[in-house]
């Protein structure tokens, strides 16, 4: 039995219908298209679906659609401003901070969620924040750079 | 005449020897010349050779000319991640 | 191409430089798709049922209860695809891979599947699949499978490459052998010689990416398959002969494409989803899960290796031998043969033998990983190099320069070395300043070389003018980790126009011609190649069609900083690209250069590693503190994604040395099918990971550029091997080196230690 979901997603009211045991992840890619949304593992090991809900970081795969249920969801797809890029994604693509790409939405969310709450954080802190998303490909220096650059510039805003 | 070196597995077909003397100007040729005089080449040349001529390696491009004098290896064809 | 367009040592405007990459703006803002992010109207949900048991025959399939439950559209088995055994073993292979026949070789092989109107849909048919299988024994190890009682995995394999040929069945399927000297009386001239056995468990490619495919087939024989690969154009070709359909019918298109390494160049569940769309007439989506992904893709070869090496007391190498076993899974391979090849490739060796052995085991086949087979047979060459080096009482940067090959050096694999990058890595290694870097206590460092050949063959470009003056540039080769924004620095360079008036994409098989895997680092390399002769094309008929503007012969006119000039006594004023693409119409239509080239001369490349390790001597884990590449990349076209390459090799290769590896049970079952329990390195497990770009120029390609894509995992295991050995006084043989080998290492060797001297 479908059942139907009310929650915020970037900012906009959306309603979805899901199946009692269809997780959030599956709801999100299959049900709205959203598609930024990544499955690496389904297990909650990857990281590569994470979003925000409420506020707090979560493997996406691991939440049931229906616990959205009146509640507030961020993506990577709500993370711009319009034209302008979120300072992460911007340091993201200038340090090369991606080769294939399939973490990066994932690590864009984490880290976007650590420098709300730490916005000067060390390298080991950066390291330990976004160690819960994996990535194969580039061995994480450029990610860890781009979020340490992105950090300095959004202090200075 | 070049002298052509094969690689172990090669070795058998042409009575053991290290390498056999070829007089071809092309790779085309080379292959054409070998399966005649080594037909137990023959299953090798059609899984695909690779030619390293003075350390270049080619693959099986037929039209590849052998310049003389030129160092003239065989070796199997490889694949990569 | 080659010869004729020899390497220049120009200067070069675009190449070299770090500008954002084209495709960068979809993937930080989700929008990329990726395999599994794309849908077709109607389209069903294909699941897989595979094998429980490493090693059975099917006695029946009984797919009826399936069939009958509302909502699946279609259910196939290996009777829904034409044996194709008798004509093409090779392909027959492939296929039974993805669909098992008569037996099933491995835990996670494919035996039927279904494509239901929704996933539950299709996990309750799945279920109602009866399959009665008769077990057979299995072996998964690589030592057990060569070992007199083994169950023999597959009847008709006898050893290829002995003569004369075995009559009797074995699981090795192939021997092959290279070298030359005589390594008999090398070892005579040896002052010390140490004899050892090395093993390194299976590791998988481990992208974040599962396989995903939509596949649509019409009853009128037109296909169209949307697949994340690093070679579409290969996988129509092997796809189209499975299923029977005409090449040219089936349009295959390259998704974004999430880690490949080598993974994505093999088929597992496209021609499966292509039959469950036939059989529907519906398009079908088949996604891995990650557990599917370890139990039926990927894998490289596990190992063993009886190595020996002698040296003279002042550091010559006299002679080097090695047989290297390498499992395949069930069907024989050419990974023991690579790394055969591979192993002693850094040294200039009088006497030198390598034998390999391919090994059939019940375990998924083995596929390309980043340079296959080359990190465990350098693992094994590595290590011994340090204790030789050690024993000796030489510095083991020193011993390795001294052996060093060089141009004109003869390879272990046969041919005579040209320019290479093996001495210039090792030079540059001894001067880094991590050398010298203080150490703390329980921390070692250690240094590694590794070899890689580098692939270049077939590619084809089309390169087209736009009447603004633009270019698009469309290849045939996937773009696995930024050749989008190298192939566009080549074609800005050689038309001379800015970066970010050029748009590479991504062709899908019906744009192009045959265009082989991005695969052996060839990407970039043979692209490149032959987007430069699209290039040259477009511009010898820009230069035509200046000439026709100007009204005077075209061998007045010249290419210089992306205008056509006129030569001679006469004021025309330099066309544009844009002035001259503007007229088009009138001097002769569309303005395009199409090239189809077998791009080789790729070049080898070398890379030497310097890594510091610190060692709990309580629990034996091990952490890397320092981690520097040194790499040959011959002209680095954008320096960043190179490094990135080598930061990213690195990291693969220090996973697999200290953590990865495919844990099979008695049962012959994988345990640890998921990241949970086969574990990458994390963000918190590694440090910075600094490079070192070194500019050996190819001299096959017209920029110099060689390929860059592989040869970093190639000495991690070895480097990282040495460290421990030089934290600890204990020579690891055994990879991974996780925390349970390394504390038994320790404590055999402090039993051990009264009657022997340390390391
Ligand atoms: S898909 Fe959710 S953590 Fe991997
Ligand atoms: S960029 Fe490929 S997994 Fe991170």
């Amino acid at each position: 039995m479908a059942m139907l979901v009310s929650t915020t997603i970037n900012g906009d009211a959306t309603d979805f219908s899901c199946e009692a045991d269809e997780t959030l992840l599956d709801a999100l890619r299959n049900r709205l298209s959203m598609t930024g949304v990544k499955e690496g593992c389904g297990t909650g090991d990857c990281g590569a679906c994470s979003i925000t809900l409420d506020g707090a970081l979560v493997c996406s795969c691991l939440v049931l659609g229906a616990e959205a249920q009146g509640r507030s969801i961020e993506t990577v797809e709500g993370m711009s401003d319009g034209e302008k890029l979120h300072p992460l994604q911007q340091k993201f693509l200038e340090h090369a901070a991606l080769q294939c790409g399939i973490c990066t939405p994932g690590f864009l969310v984490a880290a976007k969620v650590l420098l709300e709450k730490n916005p000067n954080p060390t390298e080991s802190e950066i390291r330990y924040a976004l160690a819960g998303n994996l990535c194969r490909c580039t061995g994480y220096d450029k990610i860890v750079r781009a979020v340490q650059d992105a950090a300095a510039q959004m202090r200075r805003a | 005449m070049a002298e052509v070196f094969l690689w172990g597995a090669l070795r058998p077909s042409a009575g053991g020897a290290a390498s056999v003397t070829i007089e071809a100007k092309s790779i085309r040729e080379l292959f054409r010349k070998l399966e005649e005089q080594f037909p137990r080449m023959q299953p090798f040349i059609d899984e695909g050779i690779s030619v390293s001529i003075d350390g270049v390696i080619y693959q099986d491009d037929w039209s590849q000319t052998l310049p003389e004098g030129s160092e003239i290896y065989l070796l199997p064809r490889i694949a990569g991640g | 191409m080659g010869k004729e367009t020899p390497f220049t040592k120009r200067e070069f405007k675009s190449v070299g430089t770090r500008p954002v990459r084209p495709d960068g703006i979809d993937k930080v803002t989700g929008r990329a798709r990726y395999g599994a992010d794309f849908d077709m109207p109607g389209q069903l949900v294909g699941l897989i049922l595979r094998s429980p048991h490493a090693h059975a025959s099917i006695k029946s399939i009984d797919t009826s209860k399936a069939e009958a439950l509302p909502g699946v559209k279609s259910v196939i088995t290996s009777k829904d695809f034409k044996d194709i055994s008798k004509t093409d073993t090779e392909l027959a292979e492939i296929l039974e891979n993805c669909m098992a026949r008569k037996k099933v070789y491995y835990d996670g092989h494919a035996v039927a599947a279904v494509a239901a109107v929704d996933a539950k849909t299709a996990r309750a048919a799945l279920k109602l699949i009866n399959v009665e299988y008769k077990l057979l024994k299995h072996v998964t190890d690589v030592d057990l499978a060569v070992a007199n009682k083994a169950p023999v995995i597959n009847r008709n394999c006898k050893t290829a490459g002995v003569d004369p040929a075995p009559t009797k069945a074995s699981n090795i399927s192939r021997r092959s052998e290279f070298g030359h000297g005589d390594v008999d009386k090398g070892f005579k001239k040896a002052d010390v010689i140490i004899e050892r056995n090395f093993r390194t468990e299976q590791s998988h490619q481990g992208y974040i990416e599962p396989h995903a495919c939509v596949a649509s087939v019409s009853p009128d024989g037109n296909g169209e398959l949307w697949v994340c690969t690093q070679g579409h154009f290969v996988f129509r070709q092997q796809c189209a002969q499975m299923l029977g359909m005409d090449v040219a019918k089936l349009r295959v298109t390259s998704s974004e494409i999430g880690g490949g390494f080598g993974g994505k160049t093999h088929i597992w569940l496209e021609p499966v989803a292509l039959a469950l769309s036939r059989k529907a007439n519906r398009p079908v989506k088949l996604v891995m899960t990650r557990e599917e992904v370890f139990r039926a893709s990927g894998p490289t070869s596990a190992t063993s290796i009886d190595i020996k090496i002698g040296v003279t007391n002042d550091g010559i190498i006299t002679a080097g031998e090695a047989e290297l076993r390498y499992t395949s899974g069930p069907w024989g391979g050419s990974w023991a043969m690579l790394g055969a090849m591979t192993a002693f490739a850094c040294y200039e060796l009088e006497n030198v033998k390598t034998v390999g052995l391919e090994v059939l085991v019940n375990r998924p086949k083995t596929t390309a990983y980043r340079a296959p087979s080359a990190p465990m047979a350098a693992f094994a060459v590595e290590s011994m190099i340090d204790e030789l080096a050690k024993k000796i009482g030489m510095d083991a940067v020193e011993m390795r320069i001294k052996n060093a090959a060089k141009e004109g050096t003869q390879s272990s694999y046969g041919p005579v070395y040209g320019p290479i990058g093996i001495g210039p890595t090792l030079e540059a290694a001894k001067n880094h300043p991590h050398m010298k870097a203080p150490l703390g206590e329980n921390q070692g460092r250690g240094m590694a070389c590794g070899f890689w050949f580098n692939f270049g063959g077939q590619s084809c470009t089309n390169l087209n003018i736009g009447i603004d003056g633009t270019a698009t540039l469309t290849v045939g080769t996937i773009d696995v980790g930024g050749a989008r924004a190298s192939l566009s620095l080549v074609v800005a360079e050689e038309l001379g126009i800015p970066y970010d008036k050029v748009k590479a994409v991504i062709g899908d098989t019906g744009s192009l011609g045959y265009n082989e895997m991005t695969d052996g680092s060839r990407g970039t390399f043979a692209s490149s190649m032959s987007a430069i002769k699209s290039c040259r094309i477009a511009i010898e008929d820009m230069c035509a069609r200046a000439a026709q503007i100007w009204d005077i012969p075209v061998d007045k006119v010249i290419w210089q900083d992306g205008h056509a000039h006129a030569t001679g006594k006469n004021n025309n004023a330099p066309l544009s690209i844009a002035e001259i693409a503007a007229t088009a119409e009138k001097t002769g239509g569309p303005i395009a250069g199409h090239a189809q080239i077998v791009a080789d001369g790729a070049g080898v490349s070398f890379a030497t590693h310097i890594c510091d390790v610190e060692v709990d001597p309580e629990t034996g884990s091990t952490r890397v503190v320092r981690y520097t590449v040194i790499q040959d990349a011959g002209k680095a076209v954008h320096p960043t994604y190179v490094e990135g390459q080598f930061q990213g090799g690195a990291a693969q290769g220090i996973g697999w040395a200290l953590n990865e590896e495919y844990i099979y049970g008695e049962d012959g079952r994988l345990q640890n099918p998921g990241f949970l329990d086969y574990r990458i390195p994390v963000c918190s497990d590694l440090p910075m990971i600094d490079t070192q770009i070194l500019e050996i120029p190819n001299p096959n390609h017209p920029y110099g550029i060689r390929g860059v894509g592989e040869t970093s995992i190639v000495p991690p295991l070895a480097a990282i091997g040495n460290a421990v050995s030089n934290a600890t006084g204990v020579r690891m043989t055994h990879v991974p080196m996780s925390p349970p080998r390394i504390l038994d290492a320790l404590e055999k060797h402090s039993e051990a230690s009264d009657e022997e001297p340390a390391l």
